[in-house]
């Protein structure tokens, strides 16, 4: 049977362009920018000084206290100091820049493409290793893995959860990662399910996906305790309770955490940088992103060092179209407008979007019609209209009887309303002032 | 027949003296009893319920002022110190006159001065915009133009300027009230003394960004040159976090700063214009 949670959710038409383009490197050239903050968490601490050599994948900044990641370089070169940088946003951060010279990897990293099948490492010692190099889950939130992986004492982990569902239209570098690197993708969530001490491990994906699904369904047969889920397409499945909820049926409660239900939610992305993390010693220094566009001449998925600026990714596909009316980094549900093009990606950075002029324009606004299409579209049970109405008037008190916290920012009620209010943007605004 | 309305009538009669005797016992029992100065005291505030004393209304204020032994902290802005001394004659207390102040926007950046380079979709609110990301042009600091102050204001005393895009105060509207204080995310509404005649001069700029990197994001940020600082015979200027601030208590309206600012983002209001090569 193909599961699916229950409550809400919408299907936008999917429009997967880039579903067919391999994965491919993009060469590291001119000068990259690492943020020290690229995590949820405490900025990391710089380590190297203006002028110091480094080495690809060297250790430049150190993560400070628990919740923190650390931070190396993705490239080879010389450190020409600590910037403040426009993010994608245009808010400044503290971020090293670093000159590329070359492409000269650090020794200790094993660069061969064989597949290391080797599980013979302790919990303790996967652990350790995926926090020495900065790991952090790829899903969206860039919570750092050592800290998702450690078991808050008195709870036990069941089940591993792997996000192979890649919900949001458009996004596919998580497809391709699971058709080209599936096999080290199943080590990884080996070694992950060894690292938290479950037997089994599932892997959901949707059925839009049929050849990642027979893909890894022959591949998992040399793999014991890895099942693979089939979900029916709808969005947002790739969020964790609602992951969660599809696969196991179980519910997290409010304002509590996916262990709760014994379940450890992470995503494909993450699975294939444990792997390397852990069999090739090799840090976080690159990730898979997705170009895509209806209007792109070419429909790129590329592995991208951490810190490139988007005019390189936008060099790589021969320029922006010229009727570009948005660019937005994410998926378009809750991807965010990208308003300065010299920003540099980060660990987590999953597609660069370009929308059309058309596209990219929000609807007439109108008033609300009572219609409660939002309640129906909204996984959470809660009502949109109503954290709208609150939070505009700044009622924090009723907003927080109404379980404003509970809103995870999928932007179904938005999807969905026929008055094209604009919800999610006074909602978010509403979670940060009650919280 | 007859014998039917005069029992109807009787039986009503009785009931309703039995419970008139009911409810003025009531009445009596839970009497409150308040004092009436408050009413007084209400009267003489303008009723404008803004909040800008710090109440959450007229009434409570009243009750507040009635209440307190010294009003000398409790201020109408509004009323100002006519209002408040009216008050303090009625209930025998002491008030001291406060200075008057008015709403000043600390922003210069016009379209001219600080070009758009990206358009904002989203809900037209400048707290949604500044959640959101850092603003439509290069300069962080300054006005998001979205009008949460316009809206904020009770006496319809700001308004966008179409051709600037900036908020402009309304000197002869302005109570002081502080709503657009408080709603301006950006932190650019100041509360500044009137002045002499209404005369005052203050940096019209938010800008904390280091001097290279504010001068390349508008023409009349704040660069933290400390020229102004240089100048000022009487010590009113400091220079904070690459910003700098005039102390309206030390400041002697001598426009020396603003003569002397090389980026222009200190303004005069009121003054009458200046003659040629001749001290005012």
């Amino acid at each position: 049977m193909i599961k699916t949670f229950k409550k809400g959710g919408v299907h936008p038409s999917e429009n997967k362009l880039s579903q067919t383009a391999a994965l491919e490197q993009l060469p590291p050239e001119g000068v990259v920018k690492i943020f020290l903050s690229q995590h949820t968490g405490a900025p990391a601490e710089c380590v190297v000084a203006k002028g110091d050599r480094v080495k690809t994948g060297q250790l430049i900044a150190k993560a400070t206290g628990f919740v923190s990641a650390n931070v190396h370089s993705s490239v080879s070169g010389t450190v020409l100091g600590i910037e403040e940088t426009a993010d994608y946003q245009g808010i400044k951060k503290p971020a090293i820049c670093i000159q590329v010279e070359g492409d000269d990897w650090d020794e200790s990293i094993d660069r061969s493409t064989e597949i290391n099948r080797d599980l013979s490492k302790s919990a303790e010692e996967i652990k350790a290793k995926i926090a020495e190099t900065g790991l952090v889950g790829l899903g969206g939130a860039m919570f750092p893995m050592h800290v998702k992986l450690t078991v808050p004492e008195g709870k036990t982990a069941k089940i591993l959860i792997i996000n192979g569902t890649e919900c949001e239209p458009y996004l596919t570098s998580d497809h391709r990662v699971m058709l080209e690197k599936g096999e080290e993708l199943l080590i990884g969530v080996q070694l992950l399910k060894k690292a938290i001490t479950v037997d089994k491990a599932c892997i959901g994906i949707e059925t839009n996906k049929p050849d990642a699904i027979a893909h890894l369904k022959q591949l998992v047969k040399n793999y014991d305790g890895i099942e693979i889920v089939s979900l029916k397409p709808k969005y947002p499945q790739g969020s964790e309770k609602q992951l969660i909820k599809a696969i196991t049926g179980l519910e997290v409660p409010d304002r509590a955490l996916p262990i709760e239900t014994g379940c450890i939610v992470s995503n494909v992305g993450s699975a294939f940088a444990v792997y390397e993390a852990v069999q090739k010693n090799k840090p976080l220094v690159e990730n898979s992103v997705t170009i895509t566009g209806k209007k792109l001449k070419k429909q790129k998925n590329v592995i991208v060092r951490v810190g490139t600026p988007l005019s390189k990714l936008i060099q790589a596909i021969d320029g922006m179209p010229a009727d570009t009316g948005k660019i937005i980094s994410g998926g378009p549900m809750m991807g965010r407008a990208i308003s300065n093009l010299d920003a540099p990606t980060l660990k987590g950075s999953s597609a660069v979007l370009f929308m059309t002029e058309k596209e990219s324009k929000r609807g007439i606004k109108s008033e609300c019609i009572r219609c409660a299409k939002c309640v129906d579209a909204c996984p959470m049970g809660l009502q949109p209209f109503l954290l709208y109405k609150l939070a505009q008037r700044n009622m924090l008190d009723e907003l927080k009887e109404n379980a404003v916290h509970a809103c995870i920012e999928c932007g179904c009620c938005l999807f969905t309303c026929p008055a094209n209010l604009p919800l999610v943007d006074y909602i978010k605004l509403g979670k940060t002032r009650t919280r | 027949m007859s014998s039917t309305i005069l029992t109807t009538i009787l039986m009503l009669g009785i009931l309703a003296i039995g419970l008139a005797v009911v409810l003025y016992i009531v009445a009596q029992k839970f009497k409150v009893v308040e004092d009436a100065r408050i009413d007084e005291v209400e009267n003489l505030l303008p009723g404008a319920n803004c909040g800008g004393c710090g109440s959450t209304g007229c009434r409570a204020f009243a009750e507040l002022v009635v209440k307190s032994d010294d009003i000398s902290p409790l201020f109408c802005p509004v009323g100002g110190n006519e209002t408040m001394a009216k008050i303090a004659e009625m209930l025998g207390k002491k008030v001291e006159a406060k200075e008057p102040v008015i709403a000043v926007v600390r922003c210069s950046g016009s379209c001219e001065n600080r070009p758009r380079t990206n358009e904002f979709d989203g809900a037209v609110s400048c707290a949604v915009m500044a959640a959101t990301y850092s603003g439509d042009t290069d300069c962080s600091f300054g006005c998001l133009g979205k009008g949460d102050c316009v809206v904020a204001c009770e006496f319809d005393a700001i308004h966008i300027n179409p051709e600037t895009l900036l908020p402009e105060i309304d000197e002869t509207k302005c109570t002081a009230c502080g709503a657009c204080v408080k709603a301006c995310p950006k932190l650019l509404v100041e509360l500044r003394k009137k002045g002499p005649k209404n005369r005052r001069i203050y940096v019209s700029c938010m800008n904390k960004d280091k001097g290279p990197v504010a001068r390349k994001e508008c023409k009349t940020a704040c660069i933290a040159c400390a020229i102004c600082r240089k100048n000022c015979e009487f010590e009113a200027i400091t220079i904070e976090t690459n910003l700098a601030y005039i102390d309206a208590d030390k400041c002697r309206l001598c426009r020396k700063c603003v003569d002397t600012c090389p980026m222009g983002s200190i303004k005069e209001v009121n003054f009458p214009p200046r003659k040629k090569d001749t001290e005012i």
